[in-house]
């Protein structure tokens, strides 16, 4: 019971207190349940083929980027799963923060009208995007099983830390864009077009290992060009998706050449470490950002 | 009681409105501070609400009652001043806040509910009491947009009349709906008034803070013009309404040489405070007893529209050829109103003793006293007129 807990409002944005705020997002978790569980039922209700939808999209870049691979000549071999291990992770980041950019913006006249944690808004986006991300992981898994595409036991391990690492970068960017968005409803074209550049900047349809073959050689103020390369965070999660569900006890060729970077896996985990660490770190003052803004959604929609 | 569930102490809340707003960088670069005007919806407001009590919360269009309540559900920062609130508080600020025209009513009571604070347990509780109160039974698992309007405010008014609050702010959403639901949801406020839980309302209509209010506070450009029992901020709000603004206001006033002692507004059948029917007469009967001997009293009542405030009757003793003897002590007047001839409503009656001679004021009540026209239906019997009748060849 909270009862006769006393409230106070100032003019003063209140401090963010993470343990205290976390605890009341959690006591109005029904709210962010209810818009997940909307947003999904609006997504599929009355289409036909519902949520199978999602998995479609996917599909379609695997077959385009096959057929692109295969004219370049990057021709990986297994190239449905070297694409896909990542693609669905970087899809799930993607579809997160373009829909958390307006979150706050199209749900304004709940903003405007009802109280509850703002947080709930971004977070929402988040948790469509991962209903996503589970049924087409599943869907990979099943075609992993039945073709017998093997893992390897540490190597596997990569993969839940590289799914929390995403979780938590992408976390920390959607409090951010969300927040700014409102103010300034730049930043959503802004997003579309980083998004665009920042795709190709991470090897997720082109082997990773011709990259830091190529990159190393170069040096940039004196600093090695592939590890400038490695400082894209969602580089450092698309190797470990890579080495934890496809190069996995394999030495795969394309071309001559290794895909994959020549990292061990427990380098590649202490990359994902490093970089889980600075999200967490990002997210907590995005997440800062985001509250002290929050005060202000109702005034400024 | 005696601890205050809301706390406003001097809250203040500016608003900066744009021609147009700048909702891009370029834009805000772009705009000089001047272009924005700022606009006060708020100054100085304070006001306490004690655990228990319903406060009402009355002002024309744009007087600031929205923008308090959403300062108080922490929906807006105030500019300046405090609000403390205690307890678990639910905002009732727009029917069916997030119902979805895709989900069926189900879905959308569940997701409203938990807006409002609700966990899913709870919903799962009340749910069948939110239907039977919607009168929906039938419809709750088609989507909403096959809904009628009026369905769906009864959908988000048996939501929002479920939720289990200590501190609830209702903003206008009783005024929805047919006569018969309103009464159900008056009954609720009711029930939420027995079970101890602290109210604000907010409402245009007057009636209902008379009704159901312990206290009442008026706002009128964004600061508190009058706070005090439902009556007297009813009664100030009907000045401010009609465009009298009187500060200056004063209910009572004179010389009390000569004092009002009573005034009794009597039917037909020699009740005092009934309603009168309409084409019944009425009795103005006014006691007065004097302080030193007075030898001009003149009487005088004043009867004016409660809807309008226009003056629609008057009478005084001296024009109607009746001198007040000289006396010390008690007189009883009585004005007797020939079958009352105005429409249904309430009629507000001012009482005035004054001098014949000098003109001074003995004592005069403004609109101290009212009393209601009404109406009664009836059947209509039987008439017998002459109904013509006309055939043509086409």
């Amino acid at each position: 019971m909270q009862a006769n807990v006393l409230v106070v409002r100032t003019s003063e944005p209140p401090r963010l207190r993470v343990v205290e705020r976390v605890r009341e997002i959690w006591s109005r978790r029904e709210v962010l349940l209810n818009l997940v569980r909307k947003e999904l039922k609006v997504k599929y209700v009355s289409s036909f083929l519902g949520a199978v939808w999602s998995l479609l999209n996917p599909i379609v870049f695997l077959a385009v980027f096959g057929f692109v691979a295969l004219i370049a000549g990057l021709a990986l071999p297994n190239f449905t799963i070297y694409l896909l291990s990542a693609l669905l992770g970087w899809n799930f980041f993607t579809t997160s923060i373009t829909n958390a950019a307006r979150s706050v913006i199209d749900n304004g006249n709940l903003v405007k009208k009802v109280a509850f944690p703002r947080e709930v808004l971004p977070l929402s986006s988040i948790g469509v995007a991962g209903f996503d991300y589970v049924l087409q992981m599943v869907v990979l898994f099943l075609f992993m099983a039945l073709t017998t595409y093997g893992v390897s036991a540490p190597a596997i391990l990569l993969f839940p830390l590289a799914v929390v690492t995403t979780l938590a970068f992408t976390s920390a960017l959607s409090f951010l864009i969300a927040a700014l968005n409102v103010r300034y409803r730049d930043v959503q074209h802004l997003l579309n077009l980083s998004l665009l550049v920042w795709f190709w900047l991470t090897p997720i349809v082109y082997p990773e290992g011709l990259v830091q073959e190529k990159l190393q050689h170069y040096h940039l103020l004196g600093v090695n060009a592939f590890r400038l390369y490695l400082l894209n965070p969602m580089t450092d999660i698309t190797i470990a998706f890579h080495r934890a569900l496809y190069g996995a006890g394999h030495t795969i060729v394309s071309s001559g050449k290794p895909a994959l970077v020549s990292y061990g896996v427990d380098t590649i985990a202490l990359l994902l470490c490093a970089v889980l660490v600075a999200s967490l770190i990002l997210l907590r003052v995005t997440w800062k950002v985001f509250f002290d803004l929050s005060g202000d959604f109702a005034e400024e929609l | 009681m005696s601890v205050a569930a809301i706390e406003v102490r001097d809250v203040s809340k500016r608003f900066r409105l744009y021609r147009e707003k700048p909702t891009s960088i370029k834009q805000r670069l772009l705009s000089t501070r001047s272009r924005a005007v700022e606009f006060w919806a708020l100054r100085d407001v304070s006001f306490d609400v004690p655990q228990g009590s319903t406060l009402g919360l009355i002002g024309h269009n744009g007087s600031g009652k929205t923008t308090i309540l959403k300062i108080i559900a922490g929906i807006l920062r105030p500019t300046a001043g405090i609000v403390n609130q205690r307890g678990r508080l639910s905002a009732l600020l727009e029917l069916g806040a997030g119902f979805h025209p895709e989900l069926t009513g189900r879905e959308n009571v569940y997701l409203n509910a938990s807006f409002l604070g609700l966990t899913r347990r709870d919903i799962d509780r009340t749910y069948d009491a939110i239907v039977e109160f919607a009168e929906l039974e039938q419809f709750m698992d088609n989507q909403v947009k096959f809904y009628s309007s009026g369905m769906l405010v009864r959908l988000g008014f048996a939501v929002a009349v479920h939720v289990d609050p200590e501190v609830l702010l209702i903003d206008e959403v009783l005024a929805v709906g047919d006569e018969a639901f309103q009464a159900k949801c008056i009954g609720r406020v009711r029930d939420f008034q027995r079970e101890g839980r602290t109210i604000i309302l907010v409402t245009h209509a007057l009636g209902r803070v008379t009704e159901l209010c312990d206290r009442a506070v008026m706002l009128h450009h964004g600061v508190v013009h009058k706070q005090g029992t439902p009556e007297d901020v009813v009664r100030e709000m009907r000045y401010v309404l009609l465009g009298i603004e009187d500060p200056d206001f004063v209910p009572e006033e004179g010389s009390r040489a000569a004092e009002i002692a009573g005034v009794d507004l009597i039917a037909p059948d020699g009740r005092a405070g009934v309603p009168i029917l309409v084409g019944d007469p009425l009795t103005i009967q006014v006691d007065v007893r004097s302080n030193r001997p007075v030898d001009d009293l003149d009487v005088d009542f004043q009867v004016l529209d409660g809807a309008t405030n226009h003056p629609v009757l008057d009478a005084r003793t001296s024009s109607g050829g009746m001198d007040v003897a000289s006396f010390d002590g008690k007189k009883r007047v009585r004005f007797l109103v020939d079958a009352f001839p105005y429409q249904p409503g309430k009629y507000w009656v001012t009482i005035g003793l004054s001098s014949r001679t000098t003109g001074e004021l003995y004592h005069v009540q403004t609109q101290r006293y009212a009393f209601d026209v009404v109406d009664v239906p009836r059947i209509q019997e039987r008439v017998d007129v002459s109904v013509q009748i006309e055939v043509d060849d086409l």
